[in-house]
């Protein structure tokens, strides 16, 4: 039996990731998007594992739907209102439903449906410790790449007086 | 308490949306929508995996840990991008770099 708060939480993060692909005004789909990884961090409560759920939503709430937000506000209005959809909305519709039903048949058929769940012991304090010995070439090498990252986003924004702006469609 | 199979039920769902997004969207703001909710799909996986196992430990939650942060990364790179096509092509469609594809 599926506990209630399981449902709820899966309608809120469904379908807002739904409306954030669909509705029509892309400010809105972003905090659709925002509404969507909180679902996401509600999951990870469930799943008891509170100090992930607090990094999601310290990183994808506070930070990068923001960032998304002010990238929105920057680029013109009309810009975003008139891209048109693809031709191949139909095609997309079917390949969703193939990926959807296929991989819900193979997890169902799966032996997984008889496996319950464990006792657990978990603490954030393990998670703390793996990462600062076994992981922490990790660590190491994943500061760097966030580093490089947004030297290479600054790098890629800055306006370049120097150079000549291509004002044309290409 | 919702068993292993409900949370895989639920990755694949937003997985498929996520690709439904990709495919069928031009805006590339959307099409980053769309990877994050694919990014956010395999870190449910992960920290699902990670409470079901027999003997539970943190392994798979310190590897979600790792991912949100990278995709964290690839978010603030992919703004940049949106922001110079649109100064160079004042449009964020993506037929509309078609210079790009040679």
């Amino acid at each position: 039996m599926v506990d209630p708060a399981f449902i709820a939480v899966s309608v809120i993060t469904i379908g807002s990731a739904v409306i954030a692909l669909e509705f029509k005004e892309i400010i809105y789909g972003a905090i659709a998007l925002a509404i969507s990884l909180l679902g996401i961090a509600m999951y990870f409560v469930l799943l008891e594992a509170t100090f992930v759920a607090m990094f999601q939503i310290a990183v994808y709430v506070g930070a990068v739907v923001v960032l998304v937000i002010f990238t929105i506000m920057l680029v013109r209005r009309e810009a975003w209102m008139t891209v048109p959809e693809g031709k191949r909305k139909v095609m997309g519709i079917i390949i969703m439903f193939v990926t959807m039903f296929g991989l819900g048949a193979i997890f169902i058929n799966s032996g997984l449906t008889a496996w319950h769940v464990p006792e657990s012991s978990m603490t954030f304090v393990q998670i703390g410790d793996q990462m600062l010995t076994y992981y922490s070439p990790v660590l190491i090498a994943m500061a760097l790449t966030l580093a490089a990252s947004i030297i290479g986003a600054l790098v890629l924004a800055k306006v370049d007086l120097g150079a000549k702006v291509n004002g044309g469609a290409g | 308490m919702a068993e292993l199979v409900d949370y895989l039920i639920v990755s694949a769902i937003l997985l498929a949306v996520g690709i439904y997004g990709l495919t069928v969207k031009r805006n590339f703001i959307r099409m980053l929508f769309a990877i994050e909710i694919i990014v956010n799909a395999a870190n449910l996986n992960l920290v699902a995996f990670s409470r079901n196992l027999p003997t539970p430990n943190v392994t798979g939650q310190t590897l979600a840990l790792f991912s949100i942060a990278i995709a964290a990364a690839e978010v603030a790179v992919g703004l940049a991008l949106i922001i110079v096509a649109y100064r160079l092509y004042r449009a964020i469609d993506v037929k509309e770099f078609r210079s790009m594809s040679g």
